[in-house]
């Protein structure tokens, strides 16, 4: 039980990375409060892993993290809630890629808005939360192509670059209130996102991986995991690779 | 002087570390050397916890003088 009494809020939690972590968190002992724009999906995310792990507690609040009135209304219902935070998964974000010469302003403030913008938000608040009590661990989660870069995926690129920015920074700022700040660059992870390429393309990707296949949202969650319990009391700043070797 | 008001000169004074004398409600941010950004943020920790509240970005941002703090509490429901 690594997060015993602790309280998670984590974004984009109805699926993928966001699911599968707020899953071991909730195994791991926390309130863990599930967020994301649809009601339904989070009613039945949060019926599923109640069923997967009984003793779980969990609450869910509607949360667009694109639109700061979103966010701050989510935070002061959380306030209200739990009157505390822990810990902050920022998990939530959008993948569009286009060929440079073919992206739209709509598509770039998109993908900013929700992967980037969206982790501003969220930090703010959090960070206020976290301040009142003992301090906290906030985890954004980032990208390996925020890190390396890929072709067509400039506008992604940016939108995860900004977020190792925003946690080095964010890292240095919050220090003094007990407040670690980290970021995770997932590889090619097998969900509903990265299976939106299309076949060929996931293909292409798992072949670029020194392991040879694409990694699970659990792995990456073990990772969170670590990052957001006091097995990483002295790390902050940092932004670990959850990538079995993938070259780009 | 109201309880909420006293405890507001209070919170002033103990998060700008300045004698209480100093609060006056035309006391502004940026106009004396202890009132500075990173005081403020301190003063709205202490304001939100003694006063059990979450503020508004907006109203962070807005908070410009004591007077200016009072009148945003209110609409948090704390009676001055």
């Amino acid at each position: 039980m690594l997060l015993a009494n602790k309280v998670v809020l984590i974004t984009g939690a109805t699926r993928g990375i966001g699911r599968a972590t707020s899953r071991l968190f909730a195994q791991h002992g926390a309130h863990v409060v599930l967020t994301g724009r649809s009601q339904d999906q989070l009613n039945a995310v949060q019926a599923e892993i109640a069923e997967e792990v009984p003793d779980a507690r969990l609450s869910h609040l509607a949360l667009d993290v694109s639109s700061p009135e979103s966010v701050r209304d989510a935070f002061l219902q959380l306030f209200k809630l739990t009157r505390r935070l822990d810990v902050l998964l920022s998990n939530a974000g959008v993948l569009d890629d286009a060929l440079i010469g073919m992206v739209t302003p709509d598509q770039i403030r998109r993908v900013f808005d929700t992967n980037t913008y969206g982790v501003l938000f969220c930090a703010q608040y959090a960070s206020r939360l976290m301040a009142r009590g003992d301090g906290g661990s906030i985890i954004n989660i980032a990208s390996i192509i925020g890190v390396n870069g890929n072709l067509g995926q400039a506008v992604y690129a940016g939108s995860k670059a900004a977020v190792i920015g925003i946690t080095k920074s964010l890292s240095k700022e919050l220090a003094p209130a007990n407040i670690r700040v980290n970021a995770i660059a997932p590889g090619f992870i097998d969900t509903d996102m990265a299976r939106s390429i299309g076949p060929e393309k996931f293909a292409e990707r798992v072949a670029s991986i020194k392991m040879g296949r694409a990694g699970t949202p659990e792995e990456v969650a073990k990772v969170a995991l670590f990052l957001a319990s006091d097995l990483s009391s002295y790390v902050t700043g940092q932004t670990i690779g959850v990538d079995g070797g993938m070259l780009i | 002087m109201s309880d909420n008001n006293d405890k507001l000169h209070q919170v002033f004074a103990d998060s700008l570390n300045i004698d209480r004398k100093r609060i006056t409600d035309s006391l502004g941010y940026n106009t004396i050397p202890e009132w500075d950004s990173v005081a403020h943020m301190a003063l709205i920790a202490a304001l939100e916890n003694d006063f059990d509240i979450m503020l508004d970005t907006d109203d962070i941002v807005d908070m410009s003088s004591v007077a200016k703090a009072r009148e945003i509490l209110s609409k948090y429901d704390v009676q001055f």
